[in-house]
C-alpha cells in the first residue's frame, strides 16, 4: 500500500461475547506497535466510519459475522471489488452496520483508497461472556494479516 | 401474503426493516372489514428496573442510557431530573443550558439518521437510504453532515458520541470552555441553513391521505416561550396539565399477549399520541421566529394530524435544535461548578423529557441511603404503541382496494412514522397482513 494514511479499524462490543471480535484484533495490533499505522477502536456506527476513514489511503477493519462458518474462520473481502455479502451485515441490534456503511460510501463515493474487511466467525454473542478461544486466536491472526497489508511499501 | 380466499386476505411482513430493534406486525382483513391489527414486540425484556434496584442513585444516567444507543441522553436527562427531584435540588442557569444544549445534539442525530437514511426512502420509493444515496446524493451528504455535528455536539458537552459519560445527577462532571462551543459555531449555522432547505424538500413530498383524532401529549416547559426538550408539565390536546409527578396517576401501562412491551393509555381513555407531531401542536408558537416561519411555510399551520406529515414535523425540529443550540451556546458562561452538591435522603421523584420519539418517564424510589429501591420506566415507543395500531387500522381500511405488496409496503411506512424505538420499549419488526 502506498505511503499515506493507514488505518486499521476494530469494530465491536466488548460486552457481548465474540462481537468483541475486532476490538480484540485491534489490541493485539497495537500491542506490536505497527509503526505508521493508526489503530482505532469502534462501535460501528456507519456515519462514524465514513468519516473516520474519509482521506486514508488504505484501511483494514475487522468485525465479528455470523455466516454459518466455524467459529473463527476469517473472510478477507477487498470492498473495491464489489458490494459486501449480506451475511456481513453483522450481528448488530442497530438498524445499519459494517456492511451498510460500505455501501453508503460506495453510493457517495467516498470509500477509501483501498479497503479490506476481516470478518471474524463467532460462536456466541451472548450478553457478558468471554469471548471464545477460537475467536482470539482468530484476531490474532487479524492483527498480522492487517501488519502485512497496511506495511508500507 | 394470500390473496384471499371467500374474501380473506392476509399479509404478512415477518421483519419490519428501518426501525431500530426487533418487532413484527400482522393485519388481518375479511372482505373490506379490517379484524385485527397487531404490532408485536418479541425482542426479549432487558430488566432494566430490576437491575436497578439495590444500586446507588448516581448510577442511574449512565445504566439506563445503555437502553438505548440513539437516545442516550434523554434517558440520561430523565434519570438525573428523578433523581434530583427525590434529592430536593434544582439545576438551573448555565447547567440546564448544557443539559439542553447536549440534547439539542441528540435530537439531531435521531432525527436526522430517521429523516434521511429510514423514512425519506418510503416517500422516494427506494427500499433503503443506501438506494437513494445513489440518486439523491446531495440530500444524504446534507443528512450525514448534519448527523455529524449533532454527534460533535454531544461529544463536546458529554464527552463522547454515543453513551455520553460527562453527563452526573447534578448535573455534569465538567463544564466545557466557552471556546470548545465556539468551535462548533461554523458548522452549526451551516447545518442551521441547511436544515431550512430540508423543511423545504419535506415539505414537498407526496404524502399517502390519513387524518386521526389523537389526543397528543407533551411536555409544555415552565419557561414562557420555549419549546419542550428538557422538562416542563405534561400536557394534552383534551386537558392533561400536570407535573411529572402526575404521571401515574394519569397513565397506565397494560400488558398485551402479543407484545413484550407494555401499551400505554390515558386512564379511562385510551390511546395517545407522543413525540414530534404532539410537540409541535401543542408548543408550535413556542418555537423560534426562524423554525416558526419555516413550518408556517411548509404548510404546517396549527397542526398536522397526518402521521405520514411527521417527516416535515422531524425536519421543523432539526431546524429549531440547530437553532436553540446557536442560542444557547450565544448565551454561554461557564458555570462556577459543574454540578449541584447533593445528600442522600429517603424519597421518591420523577422526572420527564423529550426524546426525539416522544414523552420519556422515569420515577424512582431511594432509601436514606441513597440506593435504588424501585425504579419505573416508560419509553416513548410503548406509549405510541396503541397509536401506531389504530393508525394501521384505519389506513387499512381506508385502502383494502390496494394490492396487498403495496399495502404491506404502506404499513411499514405507517409504522416508520413514528421512527419507533422498540429496543428502548422493551425492549425488530416483522410485518404480516392477513386477509380471512
Amino acid at each position: 500500500m502506498s505511503g499515506g494514511r493507514r488505518l486499521f479499524i476494530g469494530i465491536g462490543n466488548p460486552l457481548r461475547g465474540d462481537d468483541a471480535a475486532g476490538l480484540l484484533a485491534a489490541r493485539a495490533l497495537r500491542g506490536r506497535e505497527p509503526r505508521g499505522i493508526e489503530v482505532l477502536e469502534l462501535e460501528g456506527e456507519p456515519v462514524d466510519l465514513i468519516e473516520t476513514w474519509e482521506g486514508t489511503d488504505a484501511v483494514v477493519v475487522a468485525d465479528a459475522v455470523s455466516s454459518g462458518g466455524e467459529p473463527g474462520e476469517l473472510h478477507r473481502i477487498d470492498a473495491g471489488e464489489g458490494p459486501l455479502p449480506a451475511t456481513l451485515a453483522g450481528a448488530s441490534t442497530h438498524a445499519m452496520g459494517l456492511a451498510e456503511a460500505v455501501e453508503l460510501a460506495r453510493a457517495l463515493e467516498r470509500l477509501p483508497a483501498r479497503l479490506l474487511v476481516f470478518g471474524i466467525e463467532a460462536a456466541s454473542f451472548e450478553t457478558g461472556a468471554e469471548p471464545s478461544a477460537a475467536v482470539r486466536a482468530a484476531a490474532q491472526r487479524v492483527a498480522d494479516a492487517a501488519a502485512e497489508e497496511l506495511a508500507p511499501r | 401474503m394470500n390473496a384471499g380466499n371467500g374474501g380473506t386476505r392476509r399479509i404478512d411482513t415477518s421483519y419490519l426493516a428501518r426501525v431500530e430493534g426487533e418487532g413484527a406486525m400482522r393485519v388481518r382483513l375479511r372482505g373490506e372489514e379490517v379484524e385485527e391489527v397487531e404490532l408485536r414486540i418479541f425482542e426479549p425484556p432487558r430488566f432494566f428496573e430490576a437491575l436497578l434496584r439495590g444500586r446507588a442513585l448516581g448510577e442511574a444516567p449512565d445504566i439506563t442510557a445503555r437502553i438505548c444507543g440513539i437516545c442516550p441522553v434523554a434517558y440520561q436527562t430523565s434519570a438525573c431530573q428523578a433523581m434530583e427531584d427525590a434529592l430536593g435540588i434544582e439545576v438551573e442557569g448555565q447547567l440546564r443550558a448544557l443539559r439542553r444544549l447536549i440534547y439539542c445534539g441528540e435530537w439531531i442525530e435521531s432525527h436526522c439518521l430517521h429523516l434521511y437514511m429510514l423514512h425519506a426512502p418510503d416517500f422516494l420509493g427506494y427500499e433503503s437510504g443506501i438506494a437513494m444515496a445513489r440518486d439523491h446524493r446531495e440530500v444524504v451528504e446534507r443528512g450525514l453532515r448534519a448527523k455529524k455535528t449533532g454527534n460533535r455536539l454531544i461529544e463536546i458537552v458529554g464527552g463522547r458520541a454515543v453513551h455520553p459519560v460527562n453527563v452526573r445527577v447534578g448535573g455534569f462532571y465538567r463544564a466545557p470552555e466557552r471556546g470548545e462551543l465556539e468551535a462548533l459555531r461554523g458548522d452549526l449555522e451551516q447545518c442551521r441553513e441547511e436544515a431550512l432547505a430540508t423543511v423545504r424538500w419535506t415539505a414537498g413530498l407526496e404524502f399517502p391521505e390519513l387524518e386521526r383524532d389523537y389526543e397528543l401529549v407533551s411536555l409544555r416547559s415552565e419557561v414562557e416561550g420555549e419549546y419542550p426538550i428538557d422538562n416542563g408539565r405534561i400536557v394534552s390536546s383534551k386537558g392533561i396539565d400536570v407535573a411529572p409527578a402526575g404521571f401515574d396517576a394519569t397513565f397506565e401501562e397494560e400488558h398485551v399477549p402479543h407484545s413484550t412491551a407494555l401499551h400505554a393509555r390515558v386512564r379511562e381513555r385510551g390511546a395517545y399520541l407522543t413525540g414530534p407531531m404532539a410537540r409541535f401542536e401543542l408548543n408550535r408558537e413556542r418555537l423560534s421566529p426562524l423554525a416558526a416561519e419555516a413550518a408556517s411555510e411548509a404548510g404546517l399551520g396549527d397542526g398536522c394530524r397526518n402521521p405520514f406529515r411527521s417527516i416535515v414535523v422531524r425536519a421543523v425540529e432539526v431546524l429549531y435544535a440547530f437553532d436553540e443550540a446557536l442560542r444557547l451556546i450565544d448565551a454561554y458562561e461557564r458555570p462556577d461548578a459543574p454540578a449541584v452538591g447533593w445528600e442522600p435522603r429517603a424519597a421518591v421523584g420523577h422526572g420527564v423529557s423529550e426524546a426525539p420519539r416522544g414523552l420519556l418517564y422515569h420515577r424512582y424510589e431511594i432509601d436514606a441511603a441513597g440506593e435504588i429501591v424501585s425504579a419505573w420506566i416508560v419509553p416513548p415507543t410503548s406509549q405510541n404503541q396503541r397509536s401506531i395500531e389504530e393508525d394501521l387500522r384505519e389506513f387499512v381500511a381506508a385502502h383494502t382496494a390496494l394490492p396487498d405488496d403495496e399495502l404491506r409496503h404502506r404499513c411499514e411506512q405507517t409504522i416508520r412514522n413514528y421512527d419507533p424505538c422498540i429496543s428502548c420499549s422493551t425492549h425488530f419488526l416483522d410485518l404480516k397482513v392477513e386477509r380471512v
